[in-house]
């Protein structure tokens, strides 16, 4: 199906089942256990043998020799997987790191062997036993040591640097104006479950088991690095336990398992220990940040500047922190610029709102201090520069004389005024740490969220079954975001049974190629698939019973049209009807700029003695068209919230730029949120459908709810303390020193 | 991990006994510091002695007016004992302070002591550490060291501590009873139990080899007010930046114990005449030779402000 044209009114609008706030369906095998994760495939693969993987001690050089005569001779090894023993093998195209290292090493704990043994504890026991010689090399670690040999980058299909009107000029010219430079740590996913993936060969076809967000993605870069034809290989990802962004890609643990497998002669197993997590994985990488913004008296930005510096792996991409500053607030003079510098650090790479979620700890605390110095509230100040037009006409290429393009949906005003409403954003001091609670000092602070809405082609095979059971197949994955429920929402909608008739298989290679999970996309794109199967599988069971698909109603298990009712169970009777079809856009996303819009709000306390920080409530309202299922989607953005409350005052890589590796390689020492730091959250959804984004009339809102978070704490903190930190996470020995004296 | 054979241990003596007997004997209680190093080839027993079921975890009263803590009281038990929550609050509120609670279901008195340092360097075979493998040098000297000690400290080391419930029992001046090898017990202050890293940082305490923690005893109630302050950047299960523990009498007397600066508990008797002066006097009598890292500094100002709000929270 093709979708070029804004939706009119469709099946999904009567919303019986579609908008409602139903429990996920795989919430049962969930919490009972039943649903299998990756590693947990014993059915399949019941003889599988243990692989251990062995990550590099240096983070650059050059192996200079390997000794595996101790591992061979261990108790119940099976087989070790080198580079140099591995055979020819290559590089997904989505790969900037090799996955499995040797004789070059390119960063810490890339992957350099792969013990593989009867049991887990015989190929963890005799790993320890492998002897490598390294001939390490120096390398770049430190982001603000190789700043000033940073380069220009594109940004993804978009320029990196972009200019309108004369900045310079304007910015010189501002009356009230500033300029800051705000930095964010790198930052790992650290999803519960780990990397894995079980292997089995059937002579030169590969079974994999695994947690994979992009099953397509998966099969292509792991056809590339075997050598191998892609139809050979089949990709499995039913259950994913949390990705964001981690799993978008082929990773160590899948590529190991399949060589260990051929190796071994028999299935093997492979996951990647926690400690390996940080360094041999992608992360999210660090930034350094300048913005400039200016301002005449009347609180209208005239001038708006953000520059960007990162760094990663050779051939590597730069995290693209400037992207929402170009389509967020009003401004006749823009720029911004993006650097890329190289670092020997792990690969950099997407994670939860990649781009976004950076750029906005940065540029919604500049906004906050832009609208300080203009005496203004910093609510006040972000409406009175909202723009229902993309500000930055030189973001689009080749649209530099076209006339301003609109935003399909925005109601960024609407989400603060709602927000500031509901939170008591009256209530906020507009001088700084002048509200104390007992030994708290306590502040309030908002942000703008923002991502955009991605448009990318998915089909899904929607089968109606003899028993009346309506099946959907599509490779699209469920990284415990809900997307079995919406699709078999969806299915029920459109044809017109109960969900408990629906039963939604995904992450198989063999079904229809989706969106994927990744960049708030999956949700619209993978729906819009499955409606356009739907509509299909309409057509044909209209057929069968001799209805004209378009006039019908497909209800409650009949399908009707003006006095006449058929069952559905009449147009199976000669078997089953089946119907693959997907949704495929055309220059629709051309017409107008697809974003989603939100407000944060945040309520934190600050400890007056020791400046620790402690999030009291929190509140996002969302603008992100239909949500198509309120719960989940509730839980979405909480979530979210909840890792923005990370990003904002705990979760950093740190850096040993000696060493060359993220030192606090375990969850002790990465520290996330736990529910003692989340007392309160409240979300909101606006009342939106958006046309132009697919028959659905939903966006993404899963990466929304991250943007901006730890912007709105960091302004928190500062109303509560009056200090402003601008260097992330806010910890308390960042404070201490200008903290009021106790007592 | 590496192989190791496993015993179950019939009596304290015995389990004595044969530690001293079996070259690279540990002892094993809750686990979950142990068996997380094992797992990750820090601790590389040859064998272990298991002491869960040998009797040693009652709670009882003991004639001179204190408690004998049995090295096997879960950490749990022990916060929740009336006697403790009543007499020795500090060491309660110490206690849940720590850990979380599955964690603290199964850690025992004695392991808790015995806990080895967070250090992230400490974790990673990869890297040098003087306490891990000793001569190989620290990494954390020069490297990361937010979390690290301030006081104390050596060329060798500056690893911490991380128990929150050995900085309570140092401020109520426990002792730590054992069996040794030879079947003879012993009473080792708190205070004598922990040592400084010094030239040999792999060995924490005094304890000799084989020698098998029995039970803590706390001496006589001193009244007081009790207060446990741990400063972390999580609001629960995460390690003391820093710690204070604190024992203050009506009068402005009382005793003070820091966690998170140092290889031990750390406790310096002089700074407690400091209290009626205040927080600052106080922090600087106990911080006196510190040597923090541009990482840690912050620790130290950390240390005057908590001590601060402790007092002021004594005071009511």
């Amino acid at each position: 199906m093709k979708f070029d044209r804004p939706a009119t009114t469709n099946p999904i609008d009567q919303l019986r089942v579609i908008g409602q706030p139903v429990d996920r369906v795989d919430g049962p095998l969930k919490t009972t256990g039943v649903a299998r994760y990756a590693y947990e495939h014993h059915d399949a693969a019941p003889n599988a043998a243990y692989g251990y993987v062995v990550g590099s001690a240096i983070a650059k050089g050059r192996i200079a020799s390997i000794d595996l005569a101790a591992v061979k001779a261990a108790p119940g090894v099976l087989a070790i997987v080198t580079a140099e023993n591995a055979g020819t093998f290559g590089k997904g195209d989505r790969n900037t790191a090799r996955l499995l290292g040797g004789p070059q090493i390119e960063h810490y704990h890339q992957a350099v062997a792969l013990v593989v043994a009867d049991s887990f504890e015989q190929a963890r026991a005799a790993a320890e036993l492998l002897r490598v010689n390294y001939a390490p090399e120096t390398g770049a670690f430190d982001l603000n040591a190789v700043k000033g040999d940073a380069k220009p980058a594109k940004v993804m299909s978009d320029p990196g640097d972009t200019a309108v009107g004369d900045f310079a000029s304007a910015f010189a010219a501002a009356p009230v104006k500033i300029d800051e430079t705000y930095t964010t740590p790198d930052e790992s996913h650290a999803m519960m479950e780990p990397h894995a993936s079980i292997a089995a060969w059937d002579g030169d076809r590969l079974t994999l088991w695994t947690s994979n967000q992009m099953i397509a993605w998966g099969v292509g870069d792991l056809a590339k690095t075997l050598n191998m034809p892609k139809d050979n290989i089949r990709l499995l990802s039913p259950y994913i336990g949390g990705g964001f962004g981690s799993k978008l890609f082929l990773r160590t643990d899948a590529v190991l398992a399949a060589l260990g497998a051929r190796a071994a002669g028999r299935p093997v197993k492979v996951t990647l220990q926690r400690a390996l997590l940080f360094n041999n994985t992608t992360h999210r990488p660090a930034t350094i940040q300048r913005i400039r913004i200016g301002a005449a008296k009347d609180g209208k930005i005239t001038a708006i500047g953000h520059e960007s510096w990162s760094g990663d792996l050779p051939d590597g991409d730069p995290e693209a922190a400037v992207s929402q500053t170009r389509l967020l607030y009003a401004g006749p003079n823009r720029m911004t610029a993006t650097r890329l510098a190289v670092l020997d650090l792990p690969e950099g790479n997407a994670m939860r709102a990649p781009g976004e979620a950076s750029g906005m700890m940065a540029l919604e605390v500049a906004i906050d201090e832009i609208a300080e110095k203009l005496g203004l509230d910093p609510v006040e100040f972000r409406i009175r520069n909202d723009t229902q037009t993309v500000p930055d006409v030189s973001a689009k290429p080749g649209d530099k004389a076209a006339p301003a393009m609109p935003f399909s949906q925005r109601q960024l005003v609407e989400c603060f005024r709602t927000g500031a409403e509901k939170f008591g954003w009256s209530k906020r001091s507009a001088r700084p740490g002048a509200v104390r609670d007992g030994r708290w000092l306590v502040g309030m602070g908002a942000a703008a969220a923002f991502r955009n809405n991605i448009l990318t082609k998915s089909a899904a095979r929607v089968r109606l079954e003899q028993d009346g059971k309506v099946v959907v197949e599509t490779d699209m994955t469920d990284i415990g975001t809900g997307s079995y429920t919406i699709i078999a929402q969806t299915a029920a909608e459109m044809i017109g049974v109960p969900l408990q008739r629906v039963s939604v298989r995904l992450g198989d290679s063999r079904f229809p190629v989706s969106a994927g999970s990744g960049g708030q996309w999956g949700g619209n794109n993978s729906t819009a698939g499955v409606y356009a199967a739907c509509v299909k599988l309409r057509d044909a069971i209209a057929g069968k019973i001799g209805f004209n698909s378009a006039e019908a109603d497909f209800v409650d298990g009949s399908v009707r049209a003006g006095n006449r009712s058929v069952p559905l169970a009449d147009a199976v009777r000669g078997g089953s009807l089946q119907a693959e079809d997907g949704i495929e856009y055309g220059d629709i996303s051309k017409k107008a700029q697809q974003s989603t819009f939100g407000a944060h709000f945040v309520e934190v306390g600050v400890d007056a003695a020791t400046a620790e920080i402690r999030v009291r409530r929190m509140l996002a309202v969302c603008a992100a068209g239909r949500i198509l299922n309120p719960k989940t989607a509730r839980s979405q953005v909480i979530g979210a919230m909840t890792m923005g409350v990370g990003a904002a005052l705990m979760e950093e890589l740190v850096v040993d730029d000696k060493i060359g590796f993220f030192v606090n390689h375990d969850l002790a020492g990465y520290e996330v949120p736990v529910h003692a730091d989340i007392p309160h959250q409240d979300v909101i959804f606006l009342d939106e459908t958006d046309p132009m984004s697919s028959p659905m009339k939903a966006k993404g809102v899963a990466e929304l709810g991250i943007c901006g978070v730890a912007g709105a704490v960091a302004n928190a903190v500062y109303n509560a303390t009056g200090i402003r930190v601008r260097d992330y996470p806010v910890t308390l020995e960042k404070l201490i020193d200008r903290m009021p004296p106790v007592g | 991990m590496k192989p190791f054979s496993y015993q179950r241990a019939t009596s304290p003596a015995e389990a004595a006994a044969a530690a001293a007997r079996v070259e690279g004997a540990k002892f094993v209680a809750g686990g979950t510091n142990l068996l997380d190093l094992m797992k990750l080839q820090i601790e590389t027993p040859q064998h272990l002695i298991d002491v869960n079921g040998i009797g040693m975890d009652r709670i009882e009263p003991i004639p001179e007016g204190g408690l004998r803590v049995g090295a096997l009281v879960r950490n749990t038990d022990l916060a929740a004992d009336q006697r403790v929550r009543r007499d020795y609050a500090v060491l309660s509120r110490a206690l849940l302070a720590g850990a979380n609670q599955q964690l603290r279901n199964q850690a025992t008195t004695a392991g808790n002591l015995l806990q080895r340092t967070r250090c992230p360097y400490f974790y990673d075979t990869n890297q040098p550490c003087n306490k891990r493998k000793p001569g190989s040098g620290c990494s954390a000297i020069g490297g990361y060291s937010r979390q690290l000690a301030v006081v104390g400290v050596s060329d060798a080391c500056i690893a911490t501590h991380p128990s929150d419930m050995a900085v309570a029992m140092r401020v109520l001046d426990a002792a730590v009873e054992t069996v040794g090898a030879d079947g003879g017990t012993r009473s080792i202050p708190i205070a004598d139990f922990h040592r400084l890293p010094g030239d040999t940082p792999q060995i924490e305490t005094t304890l000799r080899p084989g020698e098998l923690i029995t039970a803590v005893t706390l001496p006589k109630p001193v009244g007081g007010t009790h207060l446990y302050r741990k400063v972390r950047d999580r609001a629960s299960f995460a390690f003391a930046l820093i710690s204070v523990a604190a024992i203050v009498q009506r009068d402005g007397s009382g005793r003070v114990a820091l966690g998170g600066v140092a290889h031990k508990p750390w406790r310096v008797e002089a700074a407690e005449q400091e209290l009626p002066r205040g927080a600052k006097a106080v922090a600087s009598k106990l911080l006196a030779n510190a040597t923090p890292t541009d990482h840690n500094a912050y620790k130290l100002p950390l240390v005057e402000r908590t001590l601060g709000s402790v007092l002021a929270e004594a005071k009511g």
